[in-house]
């Protein structure tokens, strides 16, 4: 189990870079907000496999907080854009 | 190792896979509208995987993990998809339509979108 | 702690975004670098054991300070180079 965790945390390593050097290269804000929403997910799935490497299940209330209120950020970034806020 | 381990850690292998390849889709994609497509429905699969994974794989010590685990879910399962259709309907409110042409072509259009996004940022 | 390689993998990334939000001339970018950082402090703490201090810097810098730098960013200018002067201020503001 132990071997498992650590590819799956290699992986979502990768994802990160990537994700944060589309956020850095991206040529529109659209580009940089889909990062930001991709950022966002991949950390939500890494803190909860953290609390499982950890046993707490304290550690699951970051990553609640983080899949409700994760959203607004996006939404009201993509409002500005629309015009519409 | 139990079963319901070897079951979660074959959950939790197929998500991060599906969260890598998410990463690299918006690693890779030329325009807006395929880093949404890549960018929101790989990772919301991974990321579903993954937490349901961890709550099976915990499941047999302590049951009350499956439950915290399963209301993640549904919170992704509702957040995710609206805060990509929000950016994608503001990507077409501006004007930017996908780009179905040729590469050469593909990349002339997108340097036109960059120039004229330049230009409502000076105004 | 064989965790220590990610934290300092976290640690960059996290400086990283900051600097990009220095630097950067178009604020709505540096904002959105801002929700960034937050997201990866909140990561940090949580490696580093502080639970709860992970869960206020989620609620705060996720939704509050995104939410209040837009607002603000629509009342004002988007691009740092409209302020020649500080008399613009007073003319950019509607």
């Amino acid at each position: 189990m132990t071997y498992i965790i650590y590819i799956a945390l290699f992986f979502m390593i990768a994802g990160l870079t990537m994700s944060a050097f589309r956020f850095v290269k991206g040529p529109t804000a659209g580009d940089r907000t889909v990062a930001l929403d991709t950022l966002t997910i991949i950390t939500v799935a890494a803190m909860v496999l953290l609390s499982y490497v950890f046993q707490r299940i304290i550690y699951l209330d970051v990553a609640l907080v983080y899949a409700v209120l994760g959203f607004i950020g996006v939404i009201v970034i993509a409002r500005y854009l629309e015009g519409a806020l | 190792m139990s079963l319901l381990e070897i079951i979660g850690g074959i959950f939790i292998l197929v998500g991060s896979v599906f969260l890598f390849l998410g990463g690299l889709g918006i690693f890779r994609m030329p325009d807006v509208y395929n880093r949404l497509q890549a960018g929101t429905k790989a990772t919301t699969l991974g990321a579903m995987s993954v937490i349901l994974g961890v709550g099976i794989s915990q499941a047999a010590t302590d049951w009350t993990w499956i439950l915290k685990t399963l209301v993640i879910v549904i919170f992704i399962a509702y957040s995710n998809p609206i805060s990509s259709h929000a950016l994608a309907r503001a990507m077409y409110k501006r004007k930017k339509f996908p780009l179905v042409k040729s590469k050469a072509e593909n990349m002339d259009a997108y340097r036109e979108i960059i120039e004229t996004e330049k230009e409502e940022v000076k105004s | 702690m064989t965790y220590i390689i990610l934290i300092f993998f976290l640690l960059v990334l996290m400086v990283g975004a900051a600097i990009y939000s220095i630097v950067q001339k178009d604020l709505l970018y540096a904002v959105i670098a801002t929700g960034v950082i937050s997201l990866i402090l909140s990561a940090i703490f949580l490696l580093l054991q502080a639970p709860d201090v992970a869960l206020t810097e989620a609620a705060i810098g996720v939704a509050l300070t995104t939410i209040i730098f837009i607002i603000t960013i629509r009342n004002t200018v988007r691009h740092e180079d409209d302020f020649k002067d500080r008399n613009d201020l007073k003319s950019a503001i509607k």
